[in-house]
């Protein structure tokens, strides 16, 4: 068996099949992250659309848990000003 | 407000959370998510993000108190002056040609490490922290100046975040004529 990341979602397939996606990623210029031993491939997102993203100025939606697990989306918030504040523990 | 952590767990923010009490949304990203959506390379990373949903303040580094200015040099004060005066509509945000001229977009090598960092993450969570860590390494090579990785995964490299290699790290970083943080210019 084989994972492949993609999208922030890991699905299994067989080894054939997720060579085989990575080797497409990789060939539409995504960054793809593989370890071979561990049968696990990473498929990121192209500098060129995160950058087209950012340029047009529109805040790139996101939804993510709380504490308790609840699902929060930057779109709620629409309609007020909002203070994103990135931080970490270390 | 809203104020995510990239964090390696719930429980390395639950402290943080628990004792701040907020209000607002604190949300946990243990995938980075916001990291590459926004290009944010280190914390804090702060962004203004007016009522249409539009970014008109990009990513910069402000802190809400003055606890860590004996080591950072920055001021809480004149980022909450400006941030007070926005909110209650006294003085406008940036206009947008200057927010793009401020920017940082990535490039395909910042793309590449994060992708390296997504599948340490992965192994890491799986409980294969050998191998996490060798993506942790490749990617904080690809991408020296992105201490979300280089700082942020020394928690799943067993690697104290305040210890002696950290302060190894940031030496050898500044020593080189880097800054560690990148506050924007007006």
């Amino acid at each position: 068996m084989f994972t492949i990341i993609d999208n922030g979602r890991a699905s299994q397939v067989d080894e054939r099949a997720g060579t085989e996606l990575a080797r497409r990623a990789e060939a539409a210029g995504r960054p793809v992250a593989i370890d071979p031993a561990e049968r696990v491939a990473y498929l990121g997102v192209t500098a060129a659309e995160r950058a087209r993203a950012l340029s047009s100025l529109e805040a790139p939606d996101f939804t993510l848990p709380d504490l308790d697990g609840r699902l929060h989306s930057l779109s709620q918030h629409r309609g007020r000003k909002v203070l994103l504040v990135a931080y970490g523990s270390w | 407000m809203i104020t995510v952590a990239l964090d390696r767990s719930d429980d390395d923010a639950r402290p943080w959370i628990e004792s701040a009490k907020p209000s607002h949304p604190s949300l946990i990203d243990t995938h980075h998510v916001l990291a590459d959506l926004y290009n944010i390379v280190n914390v804090p990373t702060i962004l203004w993000i007016d009522e249409a949903g539009r970014m008109v303040r990009p990513n910069d580094v402000a802190f809400g108190t003055d606890t860590f200015k004996h080591i950072t040099g920055l001021e809480a004060a004149r980022h909450l002056a400006a941030l007070r005066a926005w909110v209650r509509g006294e003085a406008a945000a940036l206009p947008e040609a200057r927010v793009r001229a401020l920017q940082s977009l990535p490039t395909e090598t910042d793309q590449q490490a994060r992708a390296e960092f997504g599948l340490g993450e992965w192994l890491s969570a799986n409980g294969r922290r050998e191998a996490a860590a060798r993506h942790f390494t490749r990617a904080g090579e690809l991408a020296p100046h992105d201490f979300t990785i280089r700082r942020g995964t020394m928690p799943m490299r067993g690697i104290d975040p305040m210890g002696p290699e950290f302060r190894a790290m940031l030496g050898a970083w500044v020593k080189a004529g880097n800054p560690y943080y990148r506050p924007l210019p007006e």
